[in-house]
């Protein structure tokens, strides 16, 4: 579902049309008061065409206007048809994984009896083999399993799900690949994160966002006050001996009343949507989109969001008196059996550094000494020599077990490293200290820009690491974050959101682990790692299907272009209101008082043509921005003055000038065509 | 909401001494004491009786005296019922009379009558032309009166208030003060 | 058009500037409950005050609670005026005799002088004894402006205060509204008022016998001690009829430039107060700016139109020289000529003051509508006494709304976010104002007998005089296009239910909205935060307010000034 569809999809563009019809269903429309409107206003207007049509009086004119109107509305429904019949593209995909599927459901007794996915319960467990499909959401209670999720995330590479830990979440319509795992399962039917993907993505549940309702509000008023202005004008031109027909006030209230945003606002807000779920997130509600506009404090965990999740092995830093290769040759054979990103990465050093290469060890007669958390070291011991790696203090310890001690030269190194933002590794040998490895984070390419320009959008980042602040202090230096915390613990974060909420901020944060369920429910944008737990999961407002942490910047940036759109439009929208003014008036009143034609500045030909450029582009522009609308306006990393200079440039000047063109072209067509 | 009714009665009360009484009657007394004759409208006495004030125009309609402006207050110049014509610049009745009175006045002039004097003031109370409604009459007065122009022209002159302070309002000519000094010169 | 004339409104914005940031400075310690330089004097007075009204000074109100107690002052005191005006006939001062005010006009003059509107629909001197004058109009002079400065203060704080639930206390605001601003303030400019001849006595009218013999009766009264407050308040209504074009209100050049600042010298200064209690100074000045760039326009065009000479005129000199002002007199004062009078006429319809030194009626077709679309603005161009600044805020929160969006942030405004309720009341307060005068003049100019027959003038300038009325009423400005009879059944009642809609219904919202702000969580400002004081900023508001506020009126317009001035200028006479 990840791949982007083109604008004007043929199969989604004929959907569209047929739903701009279904939607002119009054109690439909009523939602949209300013369409609204002018749905009444055609039907006004029509009602009033067909009583000219029995008295056979002229209509070419009156109709023109008529058709025009109800296109105004055609075109806004259609506008929302676009958005809605993206989203449910991307629906039926997921719907074809979900489908009907066949589970193996433990009984009481241990047996497994066949059911259908649809008589799955929360509670039931299930166990689902290799080449099955899971049957719904749940968490993996016993076993490993390598399972495809491309159909929800689009990510073809298998991932492994297992029992205990963070990665125990399954997800129902995925499949599994190998191995078999038992699955306890979280949710009933259709109440799954597929069944909610689908119905968020189709926009069916899609509610008001806090910010559309406010706009709403503002469009209505502004609404109800030019149906004032239009329909105390008629007894104003009656004093003047030139009556109007209600052809004409229509045309001039709708000319007026905001519709171009009021087309336009929902499909904004599910293009925004559909604009995140391309970029794999799924946000549970509209509010949250917004709420990622509005966030002043970025929480990034410095792993995996940061910094490449893993440190590397970046220089050996011998001791006293050794050698280089013999520190470098040490590290490397204690790492053999090392199988983590940082014990491969010493390996790949000694080799690339000093040509050490992998040597063949099964003649010998090794064993290797992993990891603990009691020794907090790993090794290797050969016959009469004992290798060990492992953090400062560990090593100390252990050379102080064998009579022997940490050279200053090497502590003082290590504590050099540290302040450099690194990760010592002191190597021994028996009771040598051998010297120290310089294990190095590495901060993820273009991620400092990418700070420095959320800066300028007046965002902060705040690091999290469980590092000392030393370490700390260096990879927040290198990475270009504001500020960081240190040593933290789950709580820790927890209590920073608060903080930073206490003064008036919203936080976005990611979080995958089931201790970070707190923090993503009290952060005004919890973005949740599909990898994650289904606690997790549950706990924030936004789900990433690619579990990349450093989305969360993206997902700033889709927010704040969800309401730079809306902004722009509404701004453009009351900014045309001049030229039709001065396309309208002039018009209404020739006839009676010529002199007034000296208000005509556009020189439109004659009263008819006028007023019927003016709706025609009224409603044509609604068309023209459907585009923009869908895909948003163009989004550039500035600070708010020069994001509001730039825009209503464009859009408020721009909204100013584009109409007296936009209608005058009209006139000249429409002039040329003798239809007017 | 009675205790607050309560207090908004003790309110209303207590200011409406405070600054329906207390104040008005302060400043006029402080008034009566420091500023006697402008605060009494600088009154105008000849011979022991009340001429008018020295702040407000009166009607003149003789030749021998210098014209006002048009007054619509009352049936002109009612310092009791102030006001003007309202008339719109597109009212008809309104061009037709200024019109009217410019042909009138052509009659004697060959120059055209300055706006002010075909004009009604907004109060119907204006105490001052234009100098150079002021000169435009001249010759009439002088014609009346068998003065020359040269001493009149002088007197109006000597009459004429410029800006105050050199930029605020506009240069005129008090007409009551003028037709007082006329009737002392002459 | 004359250097001189460009020369005055120079110094009169210099003076301005001048003496608004140490007042505006001033206004914020009286409304923070700050210690000033009055309190030796006025600390006890006010202590005193607070005994007497039995007000607990320490209580903080909400807006519901705060919005009770002004309307309840209002209503009280509006059935006082009523009565004092009914009764006047058995009241003492009243050396005229005049008889009680019949009750269609008592209710519109109550209506009226509690708005802060002061529209007169009677000639003073003919109908409102000293005493009516002095206790009820020119008490609600004081009152009227500082319940404006007390309301727009409550805006204002809503703005600075974090999660707050109250917003100050109504009793408390406005006596120190009274007594630290508006009465020392009229204690410096009435008696500079006496000293250039308004007169200030309890004396009879005064007979006189003219140089041609013919009668004169001059009316008198306690003058200069309400032409202060009247113009210091944004009130307007004048003592007698001609109001600020009377000889005796407003005798020389200086005291129209006294009073023409005296309209805008509080106004002008709340913006450095707004500055001042949100800590955000440059916001103040970007309000300020938009005034001014607004008031400026207004001023050219008046200026300009009112120097035109009428092209149907012949045999009249009407071009300027050395020894006239020239243009359209008619209805003007030779002391103020077109300068003084165009710079008055901007500052009392900018501001919702309504005294005139003209009659508006009789202005060029131009210079008249634009007289009347600055109150059609909705009275926010510096505006009343308090009321142009929340007016102006109400924009301001618009204009946020409005753009704030285009930073891709939703709208904040001071770190307050605007949520759906304050857009709700600030629409509320935005559509009352349109809908009072366009259904108002829609109903009267369909009505012959109720609307048309108290007509001064026909054709589009009729439309406009009754259009104009409304508009008055609605922005409580109180000028008028005074040829409209206005002392009907039908413009009294209609119109004294326009003026106090004008003022509480909108009012109302206003304090839902203040209160509503105060209890808002505050966002600190960063680089993303939508900017509020900075010409871009001005730029926006100014946009928003025309294309929001003007034109919901350029139908109306178009039939009436503009019509007429293109009818007028094509040979047609009505």
């Amino acid at each position: 579902m990840a791949e982007k569809q083109s604008l004007w999809n043929p199969a989604i563009l004929s959907q569209a049309v047929a739903g701009a019809f279904t939607k002119l269903d009054p109690r439909a429309m009523v939602k949209n008061p300013v369409m609204f409107v002018v749905e009444v206003g055609s039907v006004l207007t029509t009602a009033l065409l067909l009583e000219d049509l029995a008295h056979h009086q002229p209509i070419a004119f009156n109709l023109q206007i008529t058709l025009w109107l109800w296109f105004t509305v055609l075109f806004a429904n259609f506008a929302e048809a676009m958005a809605e019949g993206r989203g449910k593209a991307q629906a039926d995909t997921l719907r074809k994984a979900k489908g009907e599927t066949m589970a193996y459901r433990y009984k009481t007794d241990g047996a497994l009896e066949a059911v259908s996915s649809a008589q799955l319960r929360s509670g039931d467990v299930i166990r689902v083999e290799a080449g099955q499909f899971i049957a719904g959401d749940g968490e993996v209670i016993e076993g490993v399993a390598s399972v495809d999720e491309s159909a929800i995330t689009g990510e073809s590479a298998p991932v492994i799900r297992e029992a205990g830990g963070d990665r125990s979440a399954v997800t129902g319509g995925t499949r599994v690949l190998s191995d078999w795992i038992r699955v306890k399962i979280t949710s009933n039917p259709g109440e799954t994160f597929l069944d909610r993907m689908i119905a968020l993505v189709e926009g069916a549940t899609r509610q008001k966002t806090p910010n559309e309702i406010a706009l709403s509000i503002l469009l209505s008023g502004l609404t109800i006050i030019f149906l004032l202005a239009v329909t105390t004008l008629q007894p104003f031109a009656i004093y003047s001996h030139a009556p109007q027909t209600v052809f004409v006030l229509v045309s001039l209230l709708v000319c007026l009343i905001p519709t171009t945003i009021g087309g336009l606002l929902s499909a904004i807000g599910i293009a925004g949507m559909d604009r995140l779920v391309q970029y794999n997130v799924l946000a549970m509600s509209g509010r949250a989109v917004e709420a990622a506009g509005d966030v002043n404090t970025l929480l990034l965990d410095k792993t995996g969001t940061i910094t490449l999740g893993n440190r590397q092995a970046t220089e050996f830093f011998p001791a006293p008196d050794i050698s280089t290769e013999r520190l470098a040759d040490a590290a490397q054979l204690a790492s053999f059996s090392d199988e983590t990103p940082e014990g491969r990465s010493i390996v790949v050093l000694a080799k690339e550094k000093y040509n050490l290469r992998g040597r063949d060890l099964t003649g010998m007669r090794v064993e290797f000494v992993p990891f603990t958390a009691q020794t907090r070291m790993s090794g290797v011991d050969l016959p009469g020599t004992r290798i060990r790696k492992g953090s400062a203090d560990a090593i100390a310890k252990f050379l102080e077990q064998e009579g022997s001690s940490l050279p200053r030269k090497v502590s003082d190194r290590v504590e050099e490293i540290a302040r450099m933002g690194g990760t010592p590794l002191v190597v021994a040998e028996n009771t040598t200290a051998l010297g120290v490895v310089y294990l190095k984070d590495i901060v993820k390419g273009g991620l400092k820009d990418r700070l420095a320009r959320l800066r300028a959008m007046g965002i902060r980042s705040i690091m999290i690491t469980g590092d000392n602040p030393l370490t700390a202090a260096v990879i927040a230096r290198e990475a270009g974050v504001d500020d960081f915390l240190a040593e933290a613990k789950p709580k820790d974060k927890m209590d920073l959101i608060k903080r930073e909420q206490a003064k008036g901020k919203l936080v976005a944060m990611t979080g995958d682990g089931t201790n970070d369920a707190p923090a993503l429910a009290q952060a005004d944008v919890g973005v949740a790692m599909n990898t994650g737990t289904q606690a997790a999961k549950e706990a924030g407002n936004m789900v990433d299907l690619d579990s990349n942490p450093t989305k969360l910047i993206e997902i700033v940036e889709i927010g704040k272009q969800l309401l730079m759109t809306r902004g722009a439009l509404t701004t453009f929208s009351i900014s045309n209101d001049v030229a039709k003014y001065f396309a309208i008036i002039p018009a209404m009143f020739a006839g009676a008082f010529p002199v007034l034609n000296k208000l005509n500045v556009m020189r439109l030909a004659t009263p008819h043509s006028a007023i019927l450029s003016a709706v025609i582009f009224n409603a044509l522009i609604i068309v023209a921005l459907i585009p923009l609308a869908l895909k948003g306006v163009k989004y550039e990393p500035k600070s708010a003055s020069s994001l509001l200079q730039r825009n209503l440039l464009i859009y408020g000047l721009g909204g100013v000038i584009v109409p007296f063109i936009g209608i005058k072209i009209i006139d000249v067509a429409l002039t040329a065509l003798h239809l007017a | 909401m009675i205790s607050s009714l309560k207090i908004a009665i003790r309110f209303t009360l207590v200011t409406t001494v405070l600054l329906g009484l207390l104040y008005p009657l302060a400043v006029t007394a402080f008034a009566h004491i420091a500023m006697r004759d402008k605060a009494d409208g600088q009154l105008l006495s000849q011979n022991g009786h009340v001429i008018g004030s020295a702040i407000l125009g009166q009607s003149f309609a003789g030749d021998r005296y210098f014209h006002g402006r048009l007054s619509a207050a009352g049936n002109g110049y009612d310092a009791a019922n102030s006001g003007g014509t309202n008339l719109a610049q597109s009212s008809k009745k309104l061009v037709d009379r200024i019109n009217g009175d410019a042909a009138t006045y052509s009659k004697t002039s060959s120059a055209d009558v300055p706006i002010d004097l075909v004009t009604t003031s907004g109060s119907g109370l204006d105490p001052d032309i234009t100098p150079a409604a002021a000169l435009y009459q001249v010759s009439r007065v002088a014609q009346a009166r068998h003065m020359d122009d040269a001493s009149l022209r002088a007197l109006v002159q000597a009459h004429t208030q410029g800006r105050q302070f050199g930029i605020l309002g506009e240069p005129r000519v008090n007409v009551l003060e003028l037709n007082m000094a006329l009737d002392a010169a002459h | 058009m004359t250097a001189n004339g460009w020369l005055q409104f120079v110094l009169f914005f210099a003076v301005l500037i001048a003496l608004m940031r140490p007042l505006g400075i001033y206004m914020a310690r009286v409304f923070q409950g700050e210690r000033t330089f009055l309190d030796p004097v006025l600390h006890p007075i006010e202590s005193l005050l607070y005994k007497l009204c039995g007000v607990n000074a320490e209580e903080e109100m909400g807006w519901r609670q705060y919005t009770g107690a002004m309307l309840l002052f209002s209503f009280v005191s509006l059935l006082l005026t009523y009565l004092i005006e009914r009764l006047q006939h058995i009241l003492p001062w009243n050396p005229q005799h005049l008889a009680g005010v019949s009750p269609a006009l008592a209710w519109n003059t109550a209506a009226s002088f509690t708005t802060n509107t002061n529209w007169q629909s009677y000639v003073p001197e003919v109908t409102m004894s000293y005493f009516t004058q002095m206790v009820t109009l020119a008490y609600h002079n004081f009152l009227s402006g500082a319940v404006g400065i007390a309301v727009a203060i409550t805006l204002v704080r809503g703005i600075a205060r974090r999660e707050s639930k109250t917003i100050g206390n109504f009793w408390v605001d406005c006596i120190r509204g009274v007594l630290y601003i508006l009465l020392p303030l009229c204690l410096i400019l009435a008696p500079i008022l006496i000293g250039q001849g308004v007169v200030q006595n309890m004396h009879a009218y005064t007979q006189a016998q003219t140089l041609e013999h013919g009668q004169q009766t001059i009316a008198q009264g306690p003058v200069a001690s309400q032409e202060a407050i009247k113009m210091l308040g944004t009130n307007g209504g004048g003592f007698f009829n001609a109001n600020s074009a009377h000889p005796f209100e407003n005798p020389t050049p200086l005291t129209n430039f006294l009073e023409v600042l005296a309209i805008f010298l509080i106004p002008a200064a709340l913006t450095v107060t707004l500055g001042k209690m949100t800590g955000s100074p440059g916001h103040g000045w970007a309000v300020f700016a938009c005034m001014s760039v607004l008031f400026c326009a207004a001023l050219v065009t008046i200026y300009w139109a009112e120097s035109q000479p009428h092209p149907l005129l012949h045999g009249v000199s009407q071009s300027s020289s050395a020894l006239q002002s020239g243009g359209n007199m008619e209805g003007k004062e030779v002391r103020f000529g077109i300068a003084d009078t165009a710079l008055f006429a901007t500052a009392t319809t900018d501001a919702s003051c309504g005294a005139v030194n003209a009659m508006h009626d009789s202005f060029t077709p131009l210079g008249g509508m634009v007289v009347l679309a600055n109150i059609m603005l909705g009275e926010i161009v510096f505006g009343g006494v308090g009321s142009g600044l929340y007016g102006m805020l109400i924009y301001v929160v618009l204009a946020v709304f409005i753009a704030g969006l285009m930073v891709g942030r939703t709208p904040e405004y001071l770190g307050k976010k605007i949520e759906a309720f304050d857009v709700k009341m600030a629409m509320l307060y935005v559509l009352i104002f349109p809908l009072l005068i366009l259904v108002l003049t829609a109903i009267s100019v369909l009505s012959p007998q109720m609307g048309l027959s108290s007509l001064n003038n026909a054709g589009p300038h009729g439309l406009t005089e009754i259009l104009y009325a409304f508009t008055s009423g609605a922005g409580n400005n109180g000028s008028a296009f005074a040829g409209l009879n206005a002392n009907t059944n039908w413009y009294n009642i209609s119109l004294g239910f326009t003026m106090l809609a004008g003022r509480f219904l909108m009012m109302i919202p206003m304090l839902a909205l203040a209160g509503n702000l105060a209890q808002k969580k505050s966002v600190p400002p960063s680089p993303g935060t939508f900017p509020v004081n900075s010409s871009l900023f001005t730029v926006l508001l100014t946009g928003v307010i025309v294309i929001v506020g003007a034109l919901t009126f350029f139908p109306a317009l178009s039939l009436g000034p503009i019509l007429e001035h293109l009818l007028l200028h094509q040979g047609s006479l009505f």
